[in-house]
């Protein structure tokens, strides 16, 4: 139907994953990007193949998984958990468990990642449905509570489990992204080490500014991560849009209402506790594997509030939201230090920022101006890494207040805003 | 072969107290299916507690409610909802962060089975169910006459609207009795006439029983088959419209008596 776009005249056409065509285009111009950015085969976007960032964009990825389940637990289905490092710590340690060697003091079975990866999420999504039943009785601030007891559980339990997670402050290897078919035999395909290109990405050298044969392994696992999002997201999208997300969007909007309407409370919850975990335990397994060793500690309280924020200032209840939050929580950091380097810089020889820069940044002992000491200890204001914490917890209480749906809020505001120009509204 | 079918619905001797205070006492009446039930009474004569130990919201002390002859005391109310008891309420309780589509479409979650898994793989089950479900809450959107409003999220929507979504959503759970807490308060005389007739053709089309709490005596006394009169949780009255209007203890509560000297 040219010219008009918002006319369906199926139902089918209407209820698809990407009704419009710009949003068909938006979706393929991200998979050309997510094919041609890590190769270094974009003019302009270069620097998406830098290896040091795209360490970061794993880790991004690898958080998005998480994040989707507590969008799904939180955002959909209302229910406010801050246990989210517990259940993702309960997938890595299956995962290690399951995929890693075996030392003298820890055990591993040295299974493939086809086990131990899809168990990481069902060992996780199990304990999730098996503390429901003690979570569905509570709500709200009380929830918060009850699943942030969990995280202590966990770290109590880590530590002192020595022969699973490697003891205090050491921890233990990961298993490596590679694909075997069984334990000591070659892997088919490996997603860590570098190697020549893939045979299927050979098109990419036709274009005529390109000339790969070599792939890091940062970029194979992106490639491994990106497809695992993609189906992960698609299955989100799907449980939102069908019987069962609409029980929990009921359940978040009203319950007593949901309940009269036939929803069965309980159980929707239940659901809801062990679908989030699912994601919780993979995102939890693959944080672990592409991080390559982890300490008990890791799984605090902080990794939970970093997926509040990941909700909160990305937009509670979208895909979209819980992608640009994920992002934004991941890379922000990096960002803020180059920021921070480049003022310092800036200060120090002299250029258009230079007054900016020797305001904000202290950068020896005897500078009396600036927030952030930069680099680290060279002055009594704040590290980069306190200042990220400062900006988060700023951002999160902005949104809250001033744009509850996140950073998909604003996108949406914008979007309506250049649809309805030169009206207001 | 006789046909002796039980009531559809039978409130008997039903007692609900909060503390000290009595809510409901010995409430009893019988409908019959496809029935249009009124219940009245002067606010907090125990209409909507009435309605909620239905829908086993709150639970009886006292008393037994059964539906077609089985006793439903006690039953959770997404079992209760699956009987085919389908309910408005009286301040809007709609989902006010999703669409009317949305709204209308969770009405369908007793008549659908699609679970997590069949739902997080789409093709097949899961698809058909929904484009099935959105038929139907199609033809919900045009008896209700709320087309324009389809893809607003309700909370937007006013308040008349709002009312007719709501009664939209119960009727997606294609039930056999709907209990209609104050469809038209709050409403003007047009809007007022709107669902006056909405409630009439849902009779007419879909023969759906039902049971209307109203303070608006024009709307009840036009519509209604039986009207049944509670004051201060007893049952003072109840008959055809007119019985009521002539009952002396109906007069009475809403009235007030003479002073005699």
């Amino acid at each position: 139907m040219r010219g008009r776009p918002n006319l369906y005249t199926e139902y089918k056409a209407e209820m698809g994953l990407f009704p419009s065509m710009s949003k068909k285009i938006a979706i393929g111009l991200l998979a050309l990007i997510a094919i041609l950015g890590p190769l270094a085969a974009l003019p302009f976007l270069g620097f998406a193949g830098d290896a040091s960032w795209l360490i970061l964009v794993n880790k991004a990825l690898v958080f998005a998984i998480a994040a989707l389940g507590i969008n799904l637990l939180t955002g959909v289905a209302g229910q406010v958990s801050l246990g989210h490092a517990f259940f993702m710590a309960v997938g890595a340690y299956t995962a290690v468990v399951l995929g890693g060697e075996a030392g003298n003091t820890v055990w591993g079975l040295g299974l493939p990642i086809w086990i131990w990866l899809p168990a990481a999420g069902v060992a996780a999504a199990l304990i999730g449905v098996f503390v429901a039943p003690t979570a569905v009785r509570v709500r709200g601030l009380y929830l918060a509570f009850v699943t942030l007891g969990l995280v202590f559980i966990g770290l109590y339990l880590w530590r002192n489990l020595g022969k699973i997670a490697g003891g205090p402050g050491t921890g233990r290897p990961w298993p490596e992204l590679e694909f075997a078919l069984w334990r000591n035999m070659d892997p088919l395909v490996s997603f860590t080490s570098d190697g020549p290109l893939w045979w299927w990405l050979t098109p990419v050298n036709w274009l005529p500014w390109v000339h790969i044969e070599e792939m890091d392994g940062e970029v194979k696992t992106f490639f491994f991560l990106v497809v695992l999002v993609a189906v992960f997201a698609i299955i989100a999208k799907n449980l939102m849009r069908t019987r069962i997300g609409r029980s929990w969007a009921a359940i978040r909007d009203r319950d007593i209402a949901a309940e009269v309407m036939g929803v069965a409370d309980a159980k929707g919850k239940t659901q809801a506790f062990g679908i989030s975990s699912f994601y919780a335990g993979m995102g939890g397994a693959l944080f672990a594997s592409v991080v390559g060793r982890i300490i008990p500690e890791s799984w605090d309280i902080f990794l939970s509030v970093e997926f509040v924020a990941i909700i909160l200032i990305g937009g509670a209840g979208t895909i979209v939201g819980t992608f640009l939050g994920t992002f934004f929580v991941v890379l922000s950091p990096r960002i803020v230090e180059n920021v921070t380097g480049f003022l310092a810089t800036q200060a120090e020889d002299g250029g258009p920022f230079s007054w900016l820069g020797s305001i904000f940044v202290r950068s020896s002992a005897d500078d009396w101006i600036g927030i952030v000491s930069y680099p680290d200890a060279a002055g009594p204001g704040l590290s980069v890494a306190q200042l990220n914490i400062v900006l988060f917890g700023v951002l999160i209480v902005v949104f809250l207040i001033a744009e509850p749906l996140g950073l998909y809020g604003i996108w949406l505001r914008a979007r309506n805003y250049w649809k309805g120009w030169p009206f207001t509204y | 072969m006789a046909f002796v079918t039980a009531p559809l619905l039978e409130f008997e001797n039903v007692g609900l107290s909060f503390k000290g205070v009595n809510a409901l006492t010995d409430m009893s009446f019988t409908m019959t299916a496809g029935e249009l039930f009124a219940v009245i009474g002067p606010n907090g004569a125990g209409k909507t507690s009435a309605f909620n130990c239905l829908n086993g919201v709150y639970k009886p002390q006292r008393g037994d409610i059964r539906w077609k002859g089985d006793s439903i005391l006690g039953m959770r109310p997404d079992k209760v909802a699956e009987l085919g008891i389908a309910r408005t309420f009286q301040n809007i309780e709609l989902f006010a962060h999703m669409t009317v589509l949305q709204n209308i479409t969770l009405g369908r979650h007793i008549r659908t089975n699609v679970g997590w898994l069949a739902g997080a793989v789409w093709y097949g089950k899961a698809k058909r169910e929904e484009m099935a479900n959105r038929e139907k809450v199609e033809e919900i959107i045009d008896l209700l006459e709320i087309e324009a409003w389809r893809s607003y999220p309700v909370g937007l929507l006013p308040y008349g609207i709002q009312k007719r979504v709501e009664l939209g959503r119960a009727l997606a759970m294609e039930p056999e009795l709907l209990l209609l807490d104050e469809p038209v308060a709050g409403m003007n005389l047009e809007e007022t006439e709107d669902m006056a007739r909405f409630i009439l053709d849902i009779r007419e089309e879909l023969g759906i029983a039902m049971i209307l709490v109203e303070h608006d005596m024009g709307l009840v006394m036009d519509i209604a088959d039986r009207i049944l009169v509670l004051d201060f949780g007893q049952v003072i009255g109840e008959g055809t419209p007119l019985e009521v209007q002539n009952n002396p203890n109906v007069i009475k509560a809403y009235l007030g008596e003479e002073l005699t000297a």
